[in-house]
């Protein structure tokens, strides 16, 4: 059977082009590779080999003719044993162009189509729980956010054989936080696993032991050092699920303090809540209080996905009752009302839920009756939670340790506008980080960083009192 | 210990007839594969990114002759071949090119990202050289879970010169990992010759500094990077760490579709052709040992073409994915005890 020989694209965008030259002629035997002709776009020239064996029987389009349309029969080859003479193109270049045309309206009008369809679709909410009740008479015990880490690795360690813990000093030296203290001498070396100083490369192996079914919890000594990291967290760790058609997973924790430490400078400083709340395929957590960091914890560590989990060094050392269960998990994906009120909603996550409680309390003071969430997920977003709220208070300040431009206070604003435009008294607020790379200075550092007088001012604002 | 350098003269031919004459099935339908691949590219079914593997056949065939079950593979973009050497089926991996539900990844991966746990394939990595610390992961897994399992990560000599190649290197050789790193060097990276973008040209010296020994194998020919492998992977599966095989071969295409390839001359592709092909070289010594006819290749390279027919019809036959598709995937579910 006759093969015809079309005009190939060459690049993703290329529609037409020049066929500048015929290096074989109508007759001569072209095995596949054979350079046949050259063509031209504006952006190169290009050789066309043959990707068939035969004989060039007919050449349709000659050299020098421009405007050629991809797709359009530029020459026929007669395979073996085939007359070169009698053989016909199946389409020529005239039907050639009609048809793709046809074809390429009908595409549009698919993608249009289903364009539609998509915007009007809502990614599908999952389904979370609600945090499961505390029995009455449990007793509750004092713990470090340090402590109540360590104790959910201890426990999913003990749980599961698959779980480890590697990164910079977690086992010799205790961790350099202490957040890992006393794992090494509990699971020995193989599952508390010093690395070097190597976080593009750790991130990623953790990566591979993951796809092969692992479940790595890789500690970050800052998340600061994981932007060198960020390519194996977001394109490797993120994606891989969505591009694999559902066939891979990445079980992976990569977790570490996060935001603003003391008197560290700008490299040391920052909150990457916005960063990671921004990639489809994490999951992105960041407790507050003991039993939270606990609960939610042991819930990343069980988690088939990857869960990006970002801790506060400035809370580590803050004690919380923490519920003396012998499994508290909580569900990722679920905020908590940590004071009900009925004037304004206060949104925090991480150290900034201390500020907004406390900022909460000085309201109080001055008769403004405050509510204020723990987001404690910031990816998937319990937006319903915060809604509800300001469906009650009329009224929101989204607060975070971040900057402004693009934060999660910015998308908290955006859901609250959309979904409650109709009951919002005010504009939403947000305090946040002033704009600039964290200064040293101790003056010029407090006042880059929000804290709770910056939450009163914003919830007085928003509340028309001054 | 010490890195060597091995001449890349044939390695002594060693191989059964059936073995040679698997190769050559084997490589011919990479060959055939990847020039339908290119031709449904031309047409416009094919779109994006498409990298493909001819000229490079007896890398990951001659390794994979080495392998065993439970051995993982991991590559980067350049990853047609090394799905089909790792028998994958030809259909899912052509109908993922085309974008439809009957491929690997339902059609949301595309060239670059193919996966088969079945087949111990974990893909298909779009950023250069991030398959380095995730197949060194893979290793890292099997030696935790006490299996004698090898990971074999493949990269090119541009991935060569990415950092965290050395931060896996560095980790793999300290902790005794079961990787053997394939450094595929098509003399290339995109447009810049080895020469332009290495420092230390002959890439197999990479590990010294890690204590990881490497050698240069002739990678146009199929049984002496069996031989090579063999070895390399003994001694990854004996638990004595990682090694280095840099692979000499020659891509013949462009970097990708839309590379016009003016960075080398015509006559070094078709000198390379003509003297170093890869299967034209099995070809020659299956006839010489008397292995097969002319006639009996000729029928193997038929069936190869309706094995590559038919793929290409699947891919063109199978339907676009549904639209509900653009949500799943995204997150497992968690399951609640």
């Amino acid at each position: 059977m006759s093969v015809d020989i079309l005009m190939p694209a060459l690049s993703p965008t290329m529609e037409e082009g020049t066929l500048s030259k015929w290096l074989k002629k109508e007759g001569d035997t072209i095995s596949s590779g054979d350079v046949i002709a050259e063509i031209e776009t504006d952006k190169a020239t290009m050789e066309v080999e043959a990707v068939d064996e035969g004989t060039l029987a007919k050449i349709l389009v000659a050299e020098g003719t421009e405007g050629v349309k991809v797709n359009a029969v530029i020459a026929v080859l007669a395979e073996e044993g085939e007359d070169a003479d009698s053989v016909e193109a199946k389409g020529d270049a005239a039907s050639a162009d009609a048809k793709e045309d046809t074809s390429s309206s009908d595409k549009e009008e698919a993608a249009s189509d289903s364009a539609d369809k998509a915007d009007e679709a809502e990614a599908p909410k999952a389904k979370v729980l609600n945090d499961p009740s505390i029995p009455e008479g449990t007793s509750f015990t004092d713990t470090t956010v340090r402590d109540a880490l360590r104790d959910a690795m201890a426990e999913e360690m003990r749980r599961d054989e698959a779980v480890f813990v590697m990164g910079e000093e977690v086992a010799e030296y205790q961790g350099a936080y202490k957040v890992t203290r006393e794992l090494l001498q509990e699971f020995g070396s193989k599952r508390v696993v010093d690395t070097p100083i190597t976080e593009h490369g750790f991130a990623g192996l953790g990566v591979g032991a993951a796809f092969a079914g692992l479940k790595p919890i890789v500690e970050f000594m800052t998340f600061n050092f994981a932007m060198q990291a960020i390519d194996q967290i977001i394109n490797s760790a993120g994606k891989t699920l969505y591009m694999s058609g559902g066939q891979m997973g990445c079980p992976i924790v990569f977790r570490g303090p996060n935001g603003a430490a003391s008197r560290v400078g700008a490299q040391h400083s920052q909150d990457y809540a916005a960063w990671y709340g921004h990639v489809p395929g994490l999951k992105v957590v960041a407790p507050y209080d003991a039993a939270d960091a606990k609960g939610l914890l042991k819930a990343a560590i069980r988690d088939p996905n990857p869960v990006v989990f970002l801790e506060h060094e400035l809370l580590y050392g803050n004690s919380f009752p923490v519920p003396d269960l012998d499994d508290h998990v909580l569900p990722i994906g679920k905020a908590a009302i940590k004071r009900e009120g009925t004037d304004v909603t206060l949104v925090a996550h991480s150290r900034m839920v201390g500020f907004a409680l406390e900022a909460a309390n000085i309201l109080a003071e001055q008769g403004i009756d405050a509510e204020v969430i723990d987001l404690r997920t910031i990816r998937p977003l319990d937006t319903d939670t915060v809604v509800e709220s300001v469906k009650k208070t009329n009224r929101i300040v989204c607060c975070e340790e971040g900057w402004r431009f693009f934060g999660v206070g910015a998308e908290i604003a955006a859901t609250v506008t959309a979904e409650a435009f109709d009951y919002l008294d005010a504009p939403p607020a947000r305090v946040h980080q002033k704009d600039v790379p964290l200064p040293y200075a101790a003056n010029l550092e407090a006042m880059s960083l929000p804290d709770a007088d910056d939450i009163v001012a914003a919830a007085r604002k928003v509340c028309y009192v001054d | 210990m010490a890195t060597k350098s091995k001449s890349t003269k044939k390695a002594p031919s060693k191989a059964s007839k059936a073995e040679m004459l698997k190769y050559y099935r084997d490589m011919l339908l990479i060959r055939r594969f990847e020039e339908k691949a290119g031709q449904l590219y031309g047409m416009g079914k094919i779109a994006g990114f498409c990298h493909l593997y001819i000229g490079q056949e007896a890398v990951v065939t001659g390794m994979q002759s080495c392998l065993k079950e439970g051995d993982q593979i991991i590559t980067g973009y350049r990853d047609h071949g090394h799905m089909l050497a790792c028998d994958m089926e030809p259909k899912g991996v052509m109908a993922e090119l085309t974008g439809r539900s009957g491929g690997y990844s339902k059609g949301k991966g595309g060239s670059m990202h193919m996966f088969s746990k079945e087949k111990n394939f974990y893909g298909g990595h779009g950023i250069v050289g991030a398959q380095v610390p995730i197949g060194t992961g893979l290793g890292f897994a099997n030696k935790y879970r006490g299996t004698d399992n090898v990971a074999v990560a493949y990269f090119g000599d541009g991935a060569a010169n990415q950092g965290q190649v050395y931060e896996a290197f560095n980790m793999a050789s300290l902790w005794d990992l079961p990787v053997v790193y394939v450094i595929e060097n098509n003399m290339y990276a995109m447009g810049t010759s080895v020469a332009r973008h290495a420092s230390e040209t002959e890439l197999f010296k990479r590990g010294i500094s890690f204590e990881i020994e490497g050698e240069e194998v002739d990678g146009m020919d199929v049984l002496a990077v069996r031989e090579a492998g063999e070895k390399a992977v003994k001694y990854a599966r004996s638990g004595k760490g990682p090694y280095i095989l840099e692979m000499k071969t020659y891509r013949y295409r462009g970097h990708s579709m839309s590379d016009p390839a003016k960075y080398r001359k015509r006559e070094e592709v078709d000198d390379i052709r003509s003297h170093h092909d890869p299967i034209e070289g099995l070809k020659g010594q299956i006839l010489e040992h008397g292995h097969a006819t002319e006639d009996e290749l000729k029928d193997i390279d038929k069936e190869i073409k309706a094995i590559v027919k038919d793929a290409a019809d699947f891919s063109l036959e199978s339907p676009e994915p549904d639209p509900s598709e653009l949500w799943t995937d995204v997150l497992k579910d968690v399951e609640v005890a």
